[in-house]
C-alpha cells in the first residue's frame, strides 16, 4: 500500500546510519494488532449505549435466535463505533461483550479482523480514498495527494491537527464504475478529478456536506458519452396490444 | 471416534458471579450419534473407520503418516495449516484430510507425487515467514516444522522477498509459557485448547491475513492451571517452557515414564532427567486418567525438587539441628521413644500428602507392632476416625471413575472445587458440559470451575435441603430428576468439616432415595474426589485411628511426610520425628529428621482417588544420605526392637497384596458391586444417625493451586505463579503499557 512508502524510506535513510544485519527495509504493518492502555483508550474509560441506541441494540439483538444472540456482535460493535466518534475503544469492545454474554476475546478478534473498525480515534470526517486497481487505473493516486495536500500535507493514515479529517487508503469499496472515488463517513464521493476533490474536501472543511455520488454531471454510472442502447422510449403499459388490452 | 465440535460458544463460565442465563442446548444434536462402519482404500489397503471419521484418522488406521500441524485428535478441527493434504481420486484439487470426512469407496493417495509436491508447497509457505533461528530455539530437536520440513521441505528456498521476513512481538503469557510469536505459523491449536479444555477464553487471534497473531489482545496472562499444555501442543517453537527455557535439549534427556503424586488424580507423567537433575515433567498419554494433559503444578513444580531438600538425617540438640549418621539418627529415635515412655496408643503416627503407599503400609505395620492404632491422616479432624468408614472402599473412592464423568447428564458438586482439586478431572467436566446437555449443581463455596452451575447453596444445610426435595424447580433439578447417570461428587474436604458427619448422613440419604438411578450394578455416581495423592491408599490399608487411640494424648510422634500437621495439635514434650524429602514445616516441629526420598526418586506405588494403584518408577537417585521412604521405616524397626517381616520391595508389594490385591493390580480400577456399596452407604446413614448440622460454610479447601505440598511451596516457578495468579500482581508485564501508543504506527 502507498502508505507505507514513506515508512519504508524513513525506515532505510536510518537503517543506514545503524547498521542493522539486515539490509532490507522493516514493513510494518499499518495498525497494531494489540492493545496499549492509552490515557484515551483504556478499559476504565466508561462507555454506554445511549437509551435510543439500547433500544435499537435490543431490536438488533432480537434480529437472532437466542441461543446465537452473540451473532449481533458486527452490528452492535459498529453501533457503538457510531456513538463513540467514529471509533470502537476497548470499552466499547468490553461493553458490548458484556451486552451479548461473550468472552471479550472474541469481541477482541471481530473488532481487529474487520477494517472498518477504527480503533483509534478519527477526525469528524474520516476520508476513505480507495486506491485499489480500477481507481488507480483512473488516478486515485493523484487524488489522494490531493486530499493529502488539500488538508495541510498530512500522510494517509494521520488526522488533521484541528480533529476535523482523518485520511486514509482503502481497498475496493465497489464503485469501480465510478473510479476514483473516496468515501466521506457513509457518504461516496465518485468520478473525481483533483479539483472535484478539492471542493468536496473544502465543503466539509466548511462545515457544509457536499452531494453525495458522481462528482462529473453523472446521474449515476451510466456511459458519460451518453447513451448507447435503449434510447428509445421504453414502451408503457398497453402499447401495441390488441384493443382489448389496451 | 470423530471430536468435531460443531461449536465451543457457549456462555463463557459464569465465574463467582453465579449462574448463566441461557440454559438451552448446547449442541444442535439432540442424540448421540451411533455411526455405522464404512470402508474406504488408501494406498491400496482397504480400511473401515466408523461413519464421520475424518479422512486423517482413515488414513492413520490404514498406517500411512500424514503430516500435519494444526490437526489434533483432542481439539476441534481447524483446517488451516493445510499440511495434511492427501489426493482423493476424482477430486480435482488435493484435500486436506483432516477437515475432509472418510466417504465411503474412495480411494485416497496418500504418497502420490500430487501430494509430495502439496506438502512441500505448503512447507515452502510456511517456512516463508518462519526464522531459521533452530539453533537458538528451544524447540530444536522436539519441533514438528523442523522434523517434517526435513521430511516433506525443499531442500532449497525460494524466498527473495526484499522485505523480510514478518515480525511479531511476543506476549506475555506469565511465568510458565514463553513466547517467541515469530516463530508462530498460526495453527491455532493453543487458541482452540484454551477455549475448549482449559476454558479460559482470553486466547484469541487479532488481525487478519499477514498481521494475524496469537494473543489476548489486552495484556493479560493465560490465568488457567492447564496452560503449560500449550507448550506441549505447539508444533513449533512459539510457546516454549519458560521454567526450562534454554536449560536442555531433548536429545540430553532420559525419560522415565512415572505417576504425578501433586493431586489424587494420578495423573501419568514423563520425567525428563539429565544426570541427577529432573529437568522437566511431561504429561504420558493415559486416556484413563489425564488424556493428554497434566496441570501447571505437576508439570512446573519440579525445580521444588532442588531447594530445600534434606539430605543427610539430623537429630536437633537444643535449639539446633545437627547432621548425623544413618546410625545415630536411628539410635536417637530408639533412645527418644524409651525416653518419652510412649507406649501402645501413645505412639502416633501422621501420615502427610505426599507418602507413598509401601511407606504407609511399613509405618502402620510398624505402629501396630508396637502396639499402636493411633494413625491419623495430616488434615484437620485427621485424629478422628473418617465418617464414612474405611470398611467399604466405594465410600471413599470416585466410584464414577474418572473417564466415566463424561457420561453423567447430571452432576452435582458438594464442597468441592475441581478446578484446583483435580484440575484434569475438571477439564473432563467441561468437555462434557461444552459437548452434552449436562446441568452441574454446586453446593460449597462459590468458585471459578470453568463451566456454568447452578448455585444451590454454601453449606450442610443446603444439601439437607436439596434431598428432602424441597427445592425450588431449576434446570438442573429438572435434569437431575431425569437422569440416568446421575452423579454426585463430594469434596475431600467434606470429610474435615465439623459438619461431616450431617453432610454424609444427607448424602447416604441421597443415595438411598435415588439408588435405581445412583448405585446400579453399571453405575455408580457416589463419587468422593480426594485431592492428596496418599489418602486413597491410606484408606484402603485402614491407615485410621481406632476410637481409643484417638482419645490417647501423643507422647511420640512419627510425621511422615505431613507438613500440613497443626503444630498446636503436637504436645511439647512428645519426641517427634520428622520423615520426608523437604525442609517444611514438619521437619520443623522434629526431634530427628529422616530424608526421605521425592516421588522422581524412588518407586513407589500410588493409589489415585478412584482406586487405581499405579507404578511410579524412580528416574534420578535421592540426593545425599537420603533414602526409599519404606526402607528407613524398615531400618527403624529394627532399631526399635520390632523388625518387619520384609526386606526387599517385593516381599512389601507381596504385604499390600495381603492387605488388599487391589494395591498391587496396576493400571486398573477395581469396581465395588452395586450390593456392597449400597451396604457401605447403609453403614455410613446408620453410624451418622441424629448427627447434627452446624450450618458453618463449606470452604475451599485449596486457596491457593500453585502451593498444596513441600515440593511446590519450594519451587521457585510456583511462587511466581502464586504472585500472578493467585495474588493477581501484575506479574512482568512490560513498562511498555506506560507510554502511549497509538494503534495506527
Amino acid at each position: 500500500m502507498l502508505s507505507r512508502l514513506p515508512k519504508c524510506l524513513a525506515t532505510t535513510s536510518r537503517a543506514a546510519q545503524r547498521r542493522f544485519i539486515s539490509t532490507t527495509p522493516q514493513r510494518k504493518s499499518d495498525a497494531l494488532f494489540v492493545h496499549r492502555d492509552t490515557t484515551y483508550n483504556n478499559p476504565k474509560v466508561p462507555f454506554e449505549f445511549s437509551p435510543e441506541n439500547s433500544k435499537r441494540a435490543q431490536e438488533i439483538i432480537a434480529r437472532y435466535p437466542a441461543q446465537y444472540k452473540k451473532a449481533a456482535v458486527i452490528p452492535l460493535l459498529d453501533l457503538g463505533q457510531r456513538q463513540n466518534k467514529g471509533w470502537t475503544s476497548i470499552s466499547v469492545m468490553n461493553y458490548v461483550a458484556n451486552l451479548l454474554e461473550m468472552p471479550p476475546m472474541r469481541v477482541y478478534e471481530v473488532a481487529t479482523f474487520y477494517t472498518m473498525f477504527n480503533r483509534e480515534p478519527i477526525g469528524k470526517n474520516f476520508v476513505q480514498v480507495c486506491t485499489t486497481t480500477p481507481c488507480m487505473l483512473r488516478g486515485s493516486t493523484e487524488i489522494l495527494n490531493t486530499v493529502c495536500q488539500q488538508l495541510g500535507g498530512i500522510k494517509p493514515g494521520e488526522t488533521t491537527k484541528d480533529g476535523k479529517f482523518t485520511v486514509i487508503e482503502v481497498e475496493c469499496q465497489g464503485a469501480c464504475s465510478n473510479a476514483p472515488m473516496l468515501v466521506v463517513g457513509d457518504d461516496f464521493y465518485e468520478d473525481l478529478t483533483p479539483e472535484t476533490t478539492k471542493k468536496v474536501i473544502d465543503a466539509f472543511a466548511r462545515g457544509e456536506k457536499p452531494k453525495p455520488g458522481p462528482q462529473s454531471g453523472r446521474h449515476t454510472s451510466e456511459n458519460s458519452a451518453g447513451f448507447t442502447a435503449l434510447t428509445s422510449k421504453p414502451y408503457g403499459p398497453g402499447e401495441f396490444c390488441s384493443p382489448e388490452f389496451q | 471416534m470423530l471430536r468435531i465440535v460443531s461449536s465451543v460458544s457457549r456462555p463463557s463460565s459464569t465465574g463467582i458471579l453465579g449462574k448463566v442465563a441461557n440454559t438451552g442446548r448446547r449442541s444442535l444434536a439432540s442424540s448421540s450419534a451411533r455411526n455405522a462402519d464404512i470402508t474406504l482404500t488408501v494406498d491400496g489397503k482397504e480400511v473401515t473407520v466408523p461413519q464421520g471419521s475424518a479422512l486423517i484418522q482413515a488414513c492413520e488406521a490404514a498406517g500411512a503418516t500424514i503430516p500435519r500441524f494444526c490437526y489434533h485428535d483432542r481439539l476441534a478441527i481447524a483446517g488451516n495449516c493445510r499440511m495434511c493434504l492427501v489426493e482423493v481420486e476424482r477430486s480435482p484439487k488435493p484435500v486436506a484430510s483432516c477437515a475432509m470426512p472418510a466417504m465411503p469407496g474412495a480411494k485416497v493417495f496418500t504418497n502420490s507425487p500430487l501430494v509430495h509436491e502439496a506438502r512441500e508447497g505448503v512447507m515452502e509457505f510456511l517456512l516463508a515467514n518462519h526464522p531459521l533461528d533452530c539453533p537458538i530455539c528451544d524447540q530444536g530437536g522436539e519441533c514438528d516444522l523442523q522434523d517434517q520440513s526435513m521430511r516433506y521441505g525443499s531442500d532449497r528456498s525460494r524466498f527473495h522477498e526484499i522485505t523480510g521476513k514478518r515480525a511479531v512481538e511476543n506476549k506475555d503469557l506469565g511465568p510458565l509459557v514463553k513466547t517467541s510469536m515469530t516463530r508462530c505459523i498460526q495453527c491455532t491449536r493453543c487458541v482452540r485448547f484454551a477455549n475448549e479444555v482449559a476454558g479460559v477464553e482470553e486466547l484469541g487471534t487479532t488481525g487478519r491475513g499477514n498481521d494475524m497473531q496469537i494473543g489476548t489482545y489486552v495484556e493479560k496472562t493465560m490465568d488457567s492451571e492447564l496452560s503449560g499444555n500449550i507448550v506441549d501442543l505447539c508444533p513449533v517453537g512459539a510457546l516454549t517452557s519458560k521454567p526450562y527455557a534454554y536449560n536442555a535439549r531433548p536429545w540430553e534427556l532420559k525419560s522415565t515414564e512415572s505417576v504425578d503424586p501433586l493431586d489424587a488424580v494420578g495423573s501419568n507423567i514423563r520425567i525428563d532427567s539429565r544426570g541427577v537433575q529432573v529437568m522437566r515433567i511431561q504429561p504420558k498419554t493415559n486416556d484413563d486418567v489425564n488424556e493428554e494433559w497434566i496441570s501447571d503444578k505437576t508439570r512446573y513444580a519440579y525445580d521444588g525438587l532442588k531447594f530445600q531438600r534434606l539430605t543427610t538425617p539430623l537429630v536437633k540438640q537444643g535449639d539446633r539441628f545437627v547432621a548425623a549418621t544413618w546410625e545415630d539418627a536411628l539410635t536417637a529415635i530408639a533412645d527418644g521413644l524409651a525416653a518419652s515412655g510412649a507406649s501402645s496408643n501413645e505412639i502416633q503416627a501422621i501420615a502427610g500428602h505426599l507418602a507413598d503407599t509401601e511407606s504407609l503400609v511399613a509405618l502402620k505395620d510398624l505402629a501396630n507392632r508396637l502396639n499402636s492404632d493411633n494413625l491419623i491422616l495430616d488434615q484437620t479432624n485427621g485424629h478422628l476416625p473418617p465418617v464414612h468408614g474405611v470398611d467399604v472402599r466405594s465410600n471413599y473412592l470416585f466410584n464414577a471413575t474418572i473417564p466415566s464423568v463424561e457420561e453423567a447428564d447430571a452432576i452435582l458438586l458438594v464442597g468441592t472445587n475441581p478446578r484446583h482439586e483435580a484440575a484434569v478431572l475438571n477439564s473432563r467436566i467441561r468437555k462434557s458440559w461444552l459437548h452434552t446437555p449436562l446441568e452441574i449443581g454446586f453446593i460449597g463455596e462459590r468458585a471459578d470451575t470453568t463451566y456454568g452451575y447452578e448455585f444451590l447453596g454454601a453449606d450442610a444445610n443446603a444439601l439437607e435441603t436439596f434431598v428432602s426435595g424441597k427445592v425450588a424447580d431449576s434446570a438442573f433439578l429438572r435434569k437431575w430428576k431425569a437422569a440416568k447417570k446421575p452423579l454426585v461428587i463430594v469434596g475431600s474436604a467434606i470429610s474435615e468439616h465439623p459438619d461431616a458427619a450431617g453432610v454424609y448422613n444427607a448424602l447416604s440419604k441421597l443415595v438411598e432415595q435415588e439408588k435405581s438411578r445412583l448405585v446400579t450394578p453399571e453405575w455408580n455416581g457416589f463419587s468422593v474426589l480426594q485431592r492428596v495423592a496418599s489418602r486413597a491408599a491410606a484408606y484402603d490399608i485402614g491407615f485410621t485411628p481406632s476410637r481409643a487411640a484417638s482419645q490417647t494424648k501423643p507422647k511420640f510422634i512419627y510425621l511422615l511426610n505431613a507438613d500440613e500437621v497443626d503444630p498446636k495439635s503436637i504436645p511439647s514434650d512428645a519426641f517427634v520425628v520428622y520423615q520426608g524429602h523437604h525442609g517444611d514445616l514438619g521437619a520443623q516441629l522434629a526431634d530427628v529428621c529422616l530424608p526421605g526420598s521425592a516421588y522422581t526418586e524412588k518407586g513407589t506405588t500410588w493409589v489415585n482417588t478412584e482406586g487405581r494403584a499405579q507404578l511410579g518408577r524412580a528416574a534420578v537417585s535421592p540426593p545425599g544420605a537420603s533414602r526409599e521412604d519404606w526402607k528407613i521405616i524398615r531400618a527403624l524397626s529394627e532399631v526399635v526392637g520390632a523388625p518387619l517381616p520384609y526386606s526387599d520391595a517385593l516381599e512389601l508389594r507381596d504385604r499390600m497384596w495381603e492387605i488388599s490385591p487391589s494395591l498391587v493390580r496396576y493400571d486398573v480400577t477395581e469396581k465395588t458391586s452395586s450390593g456392597i456399596a449400597l451396604a457401605g452407604i447403609n453403614a455410613i446413614r446408620e453410624r451418622t444417625a441424629g448427627a447434627k448440622i452446624g450450618g458453618a460454610a463449606f470452604k475451599k479447601p485449596i486457596t491457593n493451586f500453585y502451593q498444596t505440598d513441600p515440593i511446590s511451596r519450594a519451587s521457585v516457578t510456583m511462587a511466581q505463579c502464586t504472585r500472578a495468579f493467585t495474588k493477581g500482581e501484575n506479574y512482568g508485564f512490560s513498562e511498555s503499557s506506560q507510554t502511549e501508543q497509538a494503534a495506527f504506527a
